[in-house]
């Protein structure tokens, strides 16, 4: 990683709020999205899906349904390859069920027809002979033994002997003496929590047109966070080299972790192999429900203890989580995650992942965190009440600052958690009065932020606009906050600057947009690409001027003389040196491909008011204020969007979206009339305060912002009802009768 | 010789330590001569970890020049969303 | 299967077309139309993605059959703006980033200028009531209701 020396220059274009290039598009419904393209010739697909949470398939006859006029072709398990590597593995059982189906709605077959409606009756004709086998839903159940197995062997090598074979994984990480930190509490409060399994809820469901031509290449739009990703897995599973499978990103109509895989992807390319025409695949919402990639649920147990003036002595959590039927690492960044705002001298967490028959886990923004920093600061608040202790004030002696060895073991270098506690302290919100019946509640959220793969190529037109070539998708805004650092580095206006999102057959491998990356990584790829574009150009004017290429410096979008012993030259703008590019070596561009390490982690602080209605358990939100260190806000417009939305994903998790299934082992609520996301009337406005504490890993210290922002709210509005209402709630989500319960009983 | 700090749950593989001691200049080197040394670390290595040095993560950058003084912790491979 | 002819007006131009006995509206602008502002979001009416004007109405064109749009005036996003100038709301959005990932952002702009056609001066609550139909996952509305207040204000010629 390179280190970047501080800056405290002043940005001329960088915290400014341009208009986004998409914009007039997206405002138009000129934009297009992944289901939103058409192709001569083009077939429709359907996928036909179990009804069943765990069954054996004894066989599948698809012979009625390819004899149905209009259907061009069918696939099933068979038609997928089943790779080395474990992950991909996977991914292709999920895509299509081999010997078992492991959760109502795994899909099964697939047809390719002229028409949705021909597809939609084909898929009435596959016939599947199912064994119906047991099957088990709830984590803590699935880890007993003698519980139903969802897939044999496993087990990693770390699970020790003994456990149900759905116990995938085992986790554990923490320093110092746990027992000599509760021996020195005046408080300990031990709880156990449950959280339950929730989905991204993008607007717009999984959508793509594949076209495989016979010569075996093929070109695939889909609507997804990470096209590369897309070719690499799709490749895999049917057979064809990356050269071969040209993908092309959409538009995309919100990820937030859940299209960092794929689903129907594979299945389209299978389809168009099979017909040699182009196949559209479209979902369902209620397939993006029972079959794309919800959270974990989790069952939790945290124990803290706490001196009477306020210092927290030790740590413990226990954190079991099932990422659906499948292994799942989220445990491990869960419970990393867990402790990360504290400064302790005793803390350990244990994390263990077991299957159970419900859809593979996908990301959701801060995956594994919003859970554990949910039990955490539940324990934290609840000691704070009991000992009458400030809740801020609380936090700002136990924060993690430079120097604290954190819970999950490197050493902070600087960080924005003290900036954001006491910002939140001097706040007006944090002092407002308070109601009958209304209750505020406050939490820390911390995330990870990545690097990773990266490449951007910066072309000069001949007219000396620029044109920026990059490899990932914009979920956020990202083009805009890219074209800011490139005319800020080059001393040129915003508007001659375009940033595309090119295909994979068009840039470098370029890793998923995930991980609040895009700013950091392909804002740093960016800046060192004008940085290479402006030496090349510095290097042909000194050329032409005759003299020494340190002679000569870039300034304002200008290549000058540096210092007046270098001779008297007019300088020469970047439109001057473009036009006479082909005179001087030919056209002009800068490069920058790397695997960026150095993404700072991201602090955040959210407050809440709630007001408890005591006759029904509902709870309305009243105010909402989130403070968060961003680095360097590069489009503060962009920032504050990700602060807000991230917010209201959290309350919708706190206080109504949960994954409700039957005793049959389905999914009850499969749609936005059951899943109930937050919607305009449910919330106030959602006010934000961006701090900038530069991280030294990006040439303008930039922070990856768009995760931590979930982290936060399950706590804070927990900490707000749970006071509000005078009961500690301890599971999620707190939807109306579940508080009621709570107050009724309280008494 | 570097000091590196292992995570709670690979300790089994290094007879309890949560730090071990390899010759190492580089990423790469450290995780091979880990595997070599701990063949109970293996599995996990081979699944993926990352390395914090002096409180960066790296996730798999091999060439990462390591100092004798960096503070070095293994942690797993990380995912975002 | 037989089709049903149809003739209507779609953002002001006559069009004929035909559509199966159990087609949506939504899916006729899509994919007969080519008209594809409006989205798919859920199918059931849920999310209004697909929100549209039919005769002076905000409907989710996912709820309407298309053989139902006989001789209606209908209205999409595409509708919005007069060839190169942008409607106030458009502009607006675009200025105080009223859309993350622009997907809801053609049933909200259209489900937004009915209530704008209704209620030139609408208070916080009246604006979030009205779009409660419209589910947006990435912008926790904020910037959505600043933008439909603001865009308002000009269009009633508020120096405020």
């Amino acid at each position: 990683m390179t280190r970047y020396e501080r800056i405290d220059r002043k940005f001329k274009q960088v915290g400014t709020r341009p208009a986004r290039p998409d914009g007039v598009d997206k405002v138009t419904g000129r934009a297009m999205y992944g289901a939103d393209l058409t192709a001569p010739g083009m077939l429709w697909a359907k996928v036909l899906r179990s009804p069943h949470a765990h069954a054996r398939i004894r066989s599948i006859d698809t012979s009625a349904a390819e004899a149905l006029e209009g259907v061009k072709a069918v696939v099933t398990g068979a038609d997928f390859s089943l790779p080395e590597d474990e992950a991909l593995r996977d991914v292709s059982v999920n895509c299509m069920a081999r010997d078992k189906v492991l959760y109502d709605g795994h899909a099964v077959a697939a047809v390719a027809a002229v028409s949705p409606a021909v597809a939609k009756a084909a898929l009435k004709l596959v016939k599947v002979d199912y064994e119906v086998l047991p099957h088990v839903i709830d984590v803590d159940e699935a880890m007993r033994p003698g519980a139903p197995v969802v897939q044999e062997g496993r087990s990693y090598e770390n699970v020790p002997g003994g456990m149900s074979a759905n116990v995938t994984s085992h986790c554990e990480f923490g320093h110092g003496d746990l027992d000599a930190g509760f021996a020195r509490a005046d408080l300990v409060v031990e709880r156990s929590f449950r959280t339950a399994a929730t989905h991204q809820g993008y607007i717009e469901p999984h959508a793509c047109l594949a076209a495989v031509t016979t010569d075996g290449r093929a070109d695939l739009w889909c609507c997804t966070q990470g096209h590369f990703m897309v070719r690499e897995t799709c490749a895999a599973l049917l057979g064809l080299d990356s050269s071969q499978l040209r993908v092309t990103a959409s538009e995309i109509g919100g990820g937030f972790g859940g299209k960092t895989t794929v689903f129907v992807e594979p299945v389209a390319l299978a389809l168009s192999r099979k017909t040699g025409r182009p196949v559209k695949a479209v979902m369902s919402r209620e397939e993006v429900f029972r079959a794309t990639g919800p959270t974990v649920h989790a069952s939790i147990d945290v124990k803290i203890g706490m001196t009477r003036s306020g210092r927290i002595t030790a740590g413990e959590a226990h954190l079991r989580y099932s990422g659906g039927a499948f292994p799942c690492a989220t445990v491990d960044m869960g419970a990393q995650a867990a402790f990360a705002a504290y400064d302790l001298d005793a803390v350990r967490t244990f994390g263990w992942n077991a299957m159970t028959n419900r859809p593979k886990e996908a990301p959701y923004r801060a995956p594994g965190a919003p859970q554990a920093i949910y039990a955490v600061e539940s324990v934290v608040d609840e000691l704070c009440k009991e000992l009458g202790l400030d809740p801020l004030d609380v936090r700002i002696a136990n924060a993690a600052r430079k120097g604290t060895r954190s819970a999950y073991g490197p050493t902070f270098d600087e960080i924005g958690l003290l900036a954001t506690l006491e910002a939140a302290k001097a706040h007006p919100h944090y002092t407002a009065p308070l109601g009958p019946n209304e209750g505020r509640g406050l939490s820390c959220g911390f995330w990870f932020n990545f690097g990773g793969n990266t490449c951007v190529t910066m072309n000069l037109a001949l007219d000396g606009t620029v044109a920026i070539t990059e490899g990932n998708p914009d979920i956020g805004g990202s083009r805009a906050s890219i074209s800011l650092m490139a005319a800020e580095e080059l001393g040129i206006p915003y508007e001659k600057v375009r940033t595309i999102v090119a295909d994979t057959a068009s840039i470098g491998h370029s890793d998923v947009t995930d991980g609040s990356r895009v700013t950091f990584s392909v804002g740093l790829a960016t800046i060192e690409a004008a940085r290479d574009a402006k030496r090349k150009m510095c290097e042909r004017v000194a050329r032409l001027w005759g003299i020494d290429p340190e002679a000569v410096e870039w300034r304002d979008g200008a290549v000058h003389p540096a210092g007046s012993n270098a001779g008297r030259f007019a300088p020469m703008t970047i439109a001057e040196i473009a036009a006479a590019s082909p005179n001087t070596g030919g056209p002009i561009a800068g490069h920058h491909e790397v695997n960026a390490d150095g993404a700072g982690v991201s602090f955040g602080v959210h407050l809440v008011d709630v007001k408890v209605d005591p006759d029904t358990g509902s709870t309305t939100v009243l105010r909402y204020t989130v403070f968060q260190d961003a680095g360097r806000a590069v489009h503060p417009s962009y920032v504050e969007g990700q602060m807000q939305g991230g917010a209201v994903q959290g309350i919708g998790w706190a206080l109504n979206e949960e994954y409700i299934y039957g005793a049959d082992g389905r999914l009850q609520n499969p749609g936005f009339l059951d899943y109930r996301v937050p919607v305009a009337s449910d919330l106030p406005e959602i006010d934000t305060v961006i701090l900038e504490i530069p991280n030294p890993g990006h040439p303008y210290g930039v922070r990856g912002v768009g995760e931590t922002p979930i982290v936060p709210p399950l706590a804070a509005i927990a900490n707000a009802v749970s006071r509000a209402a005078g009961v500690r709630l301890t599971e999620l989500p707190m939807s109306p009768p579940r508080v009621l319960k709570a107050i009724l009983a309280r008494g | 010789m570097v000091k590196v700090r292992i995570w709670g749950s690979l300790r089994t593989a290094t007879g309890g330590e949560a730090e071990v001691e390899v010759e190492a200049a580089t990423f790469k080197e450290l995780l091979d001569r880990l595997a070599e040394e701990y063949p109970g670390l293996k599995p996990q290595i081979e699944r993926g970890v990352s390395l914090a040095l002096d409180g960066v993560i790296y996730r798999e950058a091999w060439f990462t020049p390591i100092r004798e003084d960096s503070e070095v912790v293994l942690m797993p491979y990380m995912a975002g969303g | 299967m037989k089709t049903i002819p149809v003739s209507a007006t779609v953002n002001g131009d006559a069009v004929e077309f035909l559509c199966a006995p159990d087609e949506t509206l939504l899916d006729t602008l899509r994919d007969r139309l080519g008209l594809t502002g409006a989205k798919e979001g859920c199918g059931s009416g849920d999310c209004g993605a697909c929100s549209v004007m039919l005769d002076g109405r905000v409907v989710c064109a996912c709820l309407v059959l298309a053989a139902e749009a006989e001789g209606a005036e209908i209205s999409t996003v595409e509708g919005l703006a007069q060839g190169e100038r942008l409607h106030p709301l458009q502009r607006h959005f675009i200025d105080e980033a009223a859309l993350q990932c622009g997907v809801c952002t053609p049933g909200i702009l259209v489900a937004a200028k009915a209530l704008l056609d209704r209620n030139p001066d609408p208070t916080d609550e009246e604006v979030r009531y009205w779009l409660a139909g419209n589910l947006c996952r990435c912008t926790g509305y904020d910037k959505i209701i600043r933008a439909v207040k603001s865009a308002a204000a000009e269009m009633r010629g508020d120096a405020r």
